[in-house]
């Protein structure tokens, strides 16, 4: 038995996620190996193939994988996929868009967003946002599977000594093409893989008080996201948002400003080692999955949550 | 152009859900039920392509018990034209109902699919992707803009790190994320006139698409609970006990 993990990466940086996903492959019995499909994307693979646990490493490289079009990509999986007992994803946008896609084609009934592999066919999942906890087994010979990524601590980027090879390219399906991408640009850390994420809600009133937030997270090198209210409500954009229709995190320290704790939320942040509520609502739910919660004005204690900061760092 | 939207029948999504106290699955007898929220972005979306007279007309279909009718109801009551259920009290995973989907496609022949980019229910996030694999089309997942070309269409996706717009041949199938519309409340009128719109029932038999599941559920039980912490007065205490108790800020 050999798993396959499918890299998530942008042609020149190996991303974050697929350390996870290999920590998940790991899990099951039997070698790891990884696919890099893209182009131009020799240090990507040469990254892989360090990552701790991985034995081989599969280069495709075409101008169809660019940027990593489903189409394009999931035939090049398929042919690969005869040889593993496992092909894995993050269960990002990157894994999410492609997996099932993979899946059908190979007549396989997917399993998405795994949380724990409690043996080689039987996973955990969380379904009802979270709110309840599947065991299931699957039946197909190839088990297709998406990661969630905070259920499986990251493997060490550096150690492994896999094998790199070439393998060849599966043809362009000529049926979509990239037109562009507006990616936000931030010096912070990605939200999913900051150490300590700082959240706004619609309480922060409008998107000019994030600045706010921003420079706590400055002091202590978080992320910033945000509640889906606050995205609806058009202070941020999409990316920042946390739960469960947007990024699922589980950071050492989750500071929740103004975010009342909707269930939508908490599917998101839930899994935080610590997490700080601050709110003027003393009835509000995020009180009740807090370790630590003060009830105020945000517009003072946040100010002096930075001030604060500054004696002890 | 004809266009086709799934709809889901799924718990209410204000509804707090429960396991069932024999791990078999989460209680759904006397829950009130929906249209699963991302399909009615979907029908939405649809509707508004015929309102703009880019789409000639929208086929509600679910796949699911008889009370799935309701759900189509609601799509015909928002404006589509027509329904189709494929009538089953069995629990169909994605990869099957993609199959029937693939059926009624071929029959029905939309230039667009527009589907959920999931169901709230079991948050798989596979059909869309799922029904574009099994007819060799394009898929364009996380809509949150949808632009009709001839013979193309532009779609802005959400992504991780942002947003995406790629260009997709048609036909095609379309999976719809929050930001894409506001979906209509529908209207007494529009209500009452659903109910004489048509509704074609079909079995899976009938289909020719074998529903057995790949997946077996061996237990469904309640997330970890996570207790509630302490009350802290002052910043000051809250940063000791971050920087001190928590070992979290400092270190």
């Amino acid at each position: 038995m050999t798993s396959l993990v499918v890299a998530e990466h942008d042609n020149s940086e190996l991303k974050g996620a697929t350390l996870n996903t290999v920590a998940a492959a790991k899990a099951i019995s039997g070698d790891v190996h990884v696919l890099v499909a893209g182009e131009n994307c020799d240090g990507v693979a040469e990254a892989a193939s360090k990552v701790d646990g991985v034995a081989k490493v599969l280069v495709a490289q075409s101008g169809e994988y660019a940027n990593a079009i489903a189409e394009n990509l999931a035939p090049l999986v398929v042919k690969l996929a005869g040889d593993y007992s496992h092909v894995l994803a993050p269960a990002d946008t990157f894994g999410k868009n492609l997996m099932p896609r993979v899946a059908a084609m190979l007549d396989v009934q997917q399993i998405s967003d795994i949380t724990a592999v409690e043996s080689d066919d039987t996973f955990e999942r969380p379904i009802y946002a979270g709110n309840a906890i599947a065991t299931v087994q699957s039946s197909d010979a190839v088990k297709v599977i998406t990661v969630r990524t905070t259920g499986f601590d990251a493997v060490a980027a550096e150690g492994g000594s896999g094998a790199v090879e070439a393998v060849d390219a599966a043809g362009d399906a000529g049926l979509t093409s990239y037109v562009g991408s507006e990616i936000s640009k931030s010096e912070r850390p990605e939200l999913t893989a900051a150490r300590v994420v700082i959240s706004g809600g619609r309480g922060m009133q409008n998107g000019e008080n994030f600045a706010m937030l921003e420079k706590v997270a400055d002091k202590i090198g978080a992320a910033v996201g945000a509640s889906r209210a606050a995205v609806d409500a058009g202070f941020v954009p999409n990316d920042y948002q946390v739960g469960q229709t947007g990024k699922i995190v589980a950071p050492e320290l989750y500071i929740a400003v103004g975010i009342s704790g909707a269930i939508q939320h908490l599917a998101g942040m839930k899994d935080s080692k610590v997490i700080v509520a601050i709110n003027k609502d003393e009835e509000a739910p995020i009180f009740q999955v807090a370790d630590y919660g003060i009830v105020g004005d945000l517009f003072t204690l946040v100010p002096e949550l930075e001030e604060e900061l500054d004696k002890v760092l | 152009m004809k266009v086709l939207v799934p709809v889901k029948r799924v718990i209410d999504y204000n509804v707090k859900i429960r396991v069932k106290a024999d791990q078999t699955g989460v209680e759904t007898a006397n829950v009130k039920m929906s249209m699963n929220p991302f399909d009615e972005i979907s029908v939405e979306e649809a509707v508004r392509m015929k309102e703009a007279g880019t789409a000639s007309e929208v086929i509600a279909v679910s796949i699911g018990s008889q009370q799935s009718q309701e759900t189509i109801r609601t799509a015909l009551a928002m404006g589509a034209d027509r329904g189709i259920l494929v009538q089953t009290d069995e629990e169909v995973e994605p990869l099957a109902v993609a199959k029937i989907l693939k059926v009624l496609v071929e029959r029905e022949s939309p230039d667009l699919v527009i589907a959920g980019k999931q169901a709230i229910d079991d948050d798989s996030n596979q059909t869309g992707q799922m029904l574009a694999a099994l007819l060799g089309w394009s898929q364009a997942t996380f809509a949150s803009e949808i632009e009709l070309g001839d013979g193309s269409a532009q779609v802005t996706r959400e992504i991780d790190g942002g947003l995406e717009t790629i260009k997709v041949s048609l036909p095609a199938i379309v999976t719809v994320d929050l930001r894409l519309n506001e979906p209509r409340y529908a209207s007494l009128p529009n209500i009452m006139k659903a109910k004489k719109k048509p509704i074609d029932t079909l079995t899976p038999d009938e289909v020719g698409v074998d529903i057995s599941p790949r997946l077996a559920t061996l237990k469904v039980v309640d997330p970890p609970k996570r207790e509630a912490g302490v009350k802290v007065e002052t910043v000051a205490e809250l940063v000791d006990k971050l920087t001190n108790e928590a070992k979290v800020i400092g270190t």
